[in-house]
């Protein structure tokens, strides 16, 4: 792997992002079984800025993005090697527990998932009832925030007690956005947010995503070239478990320095 | 040259048909003259009396069930003290904790137990409360249901967790929410109106065991502290069913259709919340 993948190099000015990296990752390699998933990945994700990973299915980059906030260890296969720093805090030290890591590092999936059982405002906070926060008037107030900031809150600010499930598609994936900003993560994780929606209901997502950017660090999976290019301030190009480019979405999509990944974005394979 | 051929298939399908309609036929036959018989004499068999009094002695008329019908009350909360916990946190195991290895195991002793004679159950209940505590007892009797039902509550309880799309459970550990908060508020949530199901129809299955009941609950008057013997409705129907009198066969009857009219009201209740579920998940 070229040393030029680890960091976005000549960085526009306008682009680069302020301060330290939100996400530091070394050598990370992640296994299932036998087989490798993510082979020596090294890249840092600026904060309060959109990165998106692209690359063609079965590349990792799904497994990238669950090893950011430990999610793949569901699999009781996996294994990782190598580092990630989370604003300097090694994520998989011995004495961190993966339900902290995943309080910082939230994550919105492919398919909406709002809890069936519960309604719109109960699906808001359940992450902050469930780790203990009882106060009425902060439940209220960072439901109202949390919607606000999921551009949902006109739309079911007069319905907060219906079921979630009540709702449309592209409004329960607004709102399983907005479940995860309630708990105030550092960073959010976006695993193709909006695959499963209609184009409207797409438009919506690309535009909130660009608003979190003020406040929030994203990195977002997509299948979705022109997604990534409307969307994202940094691209990185996966490919067979490694990472092939890295650096601004402008540069990655009109002069990428590798072959690979200009057959990529101009669709020639994947 | 086709023709003939087209025939003999025509035939074939109709024939398929019939045998099949037939058994369908044969399945229901057996519940509706059940039905028709229990109804029938059972009902022209009930009165106030049977409700509100206890036996008689041999050779008085009249008396009821009263005992019995609270007894059978009293062991169904009994079982459902000792068999819903542990099934369903058992299913719980199996669902969210276990191993594929020792889950095959967990599984296939429940599998075999469900198919144990439920008079081995009453003996073996036998072997380990009523020797030691010198006598039947309401106690006995409520375990050895209790214990029946706990591979059908476990079994049943794995099958609706499993259920629960993992998405939901994806979605609440990727919220900080710890794995037993996880289980405990999202996926048994989630599951709960199928669990609520399975535990019924465990409870309206036990409700008419008679055998287990034979060695383990004694069969008599009231009880008064559960350590005393209990009377239940399928034993009494036992005892009344195989005397010589034709009061006591009468109270069989009535007995009979009570019983009935339990395990059917279970089984609406049932109903209700399945159709509840599928409701609300469109």
């Amino acid at each position: 792997m070229p040393e030029t993948a680890t960091s976005p190099l000549n960085v526009p000015p306008e682009s680069k992002a302020p301060g330290a990296p939100a996400l530091a990752v070394r050598n990370l390699s992640v296994f299932f079984g036998k087989n490798v998933a993510v082979k020596k990945v090294s890249l840092d994700i600026a904060a309060r800025a959109v990165t998106a990973i692209i690359g063609p299915s079965g590349c990792g980059k799904s497994t990238f993005l669950r090893a950011i906030n430990r999610m793949h260890e569901l699999n009781p296969e996996a294994r990782m090697e190598g580092e990630i720093k989370l604003f300097g805090d090694d994520i998989y030290s011995r004495n961190v527990e993966p339900v902290v890591v995943r309080r910082r590092v939230g994550m919105v999936f492919q398919k909406s998932n709002p809890f069936p059982t519960m309604s719109i405002v109960d699906n808001v906070t359940v992450g902050l009832r469930l780790n203990g926060v009882g106060n009425r008037k902060v439940l209220a107030e960072r439901t109202e925030q949390s919607l606000r900031m999921a551009a949902l809150w006109d739309e079911v600010k007069d319905r907060l007690h219906a079921p979630a499930i009540s709702l449309s598609g592209g409004q329960q994936q607004r709102l399983c956005i907005a479940r995860a900003l309630a708990v105030e993560p550092e960073v959010l994780l976006m695993d193709e947010p909006a695959s499963a929606l209609d184009p409207l209901a797409t438009s919506k997502i690309e535009d909130l995503i660009v608003h979190l950017k003020k406040e929030y660090t994203i990195v977002i999976v997509t299948h979705n070239m022109q997604q990534a290019a409307r969307a994202s301030d940094f691209t990185a190009f996966f490919y067979l478990g490694e990472l092939v480019e890295y650096g601004p979405t402008t540069k990655i999509f009109t002069s990428p320095s590798q072959k690979r990944t200009e057959d990529y974005v101009t669709g020639r394979f994947g | 040259m086709t023709a003939p051929n087209h025939r003999w298939r025509q035939f074939k399908d109709l024939l398929m048909r019939v045998v099949t309609f037939a058994c369908a036929i044969l399945v229901v036959a057996p519940l509706i003259l059940i039905f028709y018989h229990i109804v029938k004499q059972g009902f022209s068999s009930l009165n106030f009396a049977f409700f509100t009094q206890l036996p008689k002695p041999l050779g008085e008329k009249g008396g009821g069930m009263a005992n019995a019908i609270v007894g059978t009350f009293v062991l169904l909360a009994e079982a459902a003290v000792v068999g819903v916990p542990v099934g369903v946190l058992g299913g719980v195991f199996l669902s969210e904790y276990g191993s594929s290895k020792l889950n095959w195991w967990v599984r296939f002793a429940a599998d075999v137990l469900n198919g144990v004679p439920s008079i081995t159950w009453g003996v073996v209940v036998y072997g380990l409360m009523v020797v030691p505590m010198h006598g039947a007892s309401a106690l006995a009797g409520g375990v050895v249901l209790g214990l029946m039902m706990i591979p059908l509550v476990m079994r049943t309880t794995e099958e609706v967790l499993q259920l629960v799309p993992g998405g939901y459970r994806e979605a609440a550990l990727a919220l900080g929410i710890a794995k037993w908060k996880t289980i405990v508020q999202i996926v048994i949530r989630t599951a709960l109106k199928g669990i609520v199901t399975g535990v019924l129809l465990a409870l309206a299955r036990v409700a008419g065991e008679t055998a287990p009941l034979l060695f383990t609950t004694g069969n008599l008057g009231w009880a008064h502290k559960l350590t005393e013997p209990i009377a239940a409705i399928p034993l009494q129907i036992y005892v009344y069913a195989i005397s010589p009198y034709d009061d006591w066969h009468r109270q069989a009857w009535a007995g009979a259709f009570i019983l009935l009219l339990l395990v059917l009201a279970i089984n609406v209740g049932v109903r209700f919340f399945t159709r509840d579920r599928f409701q609300s998940k469109t």
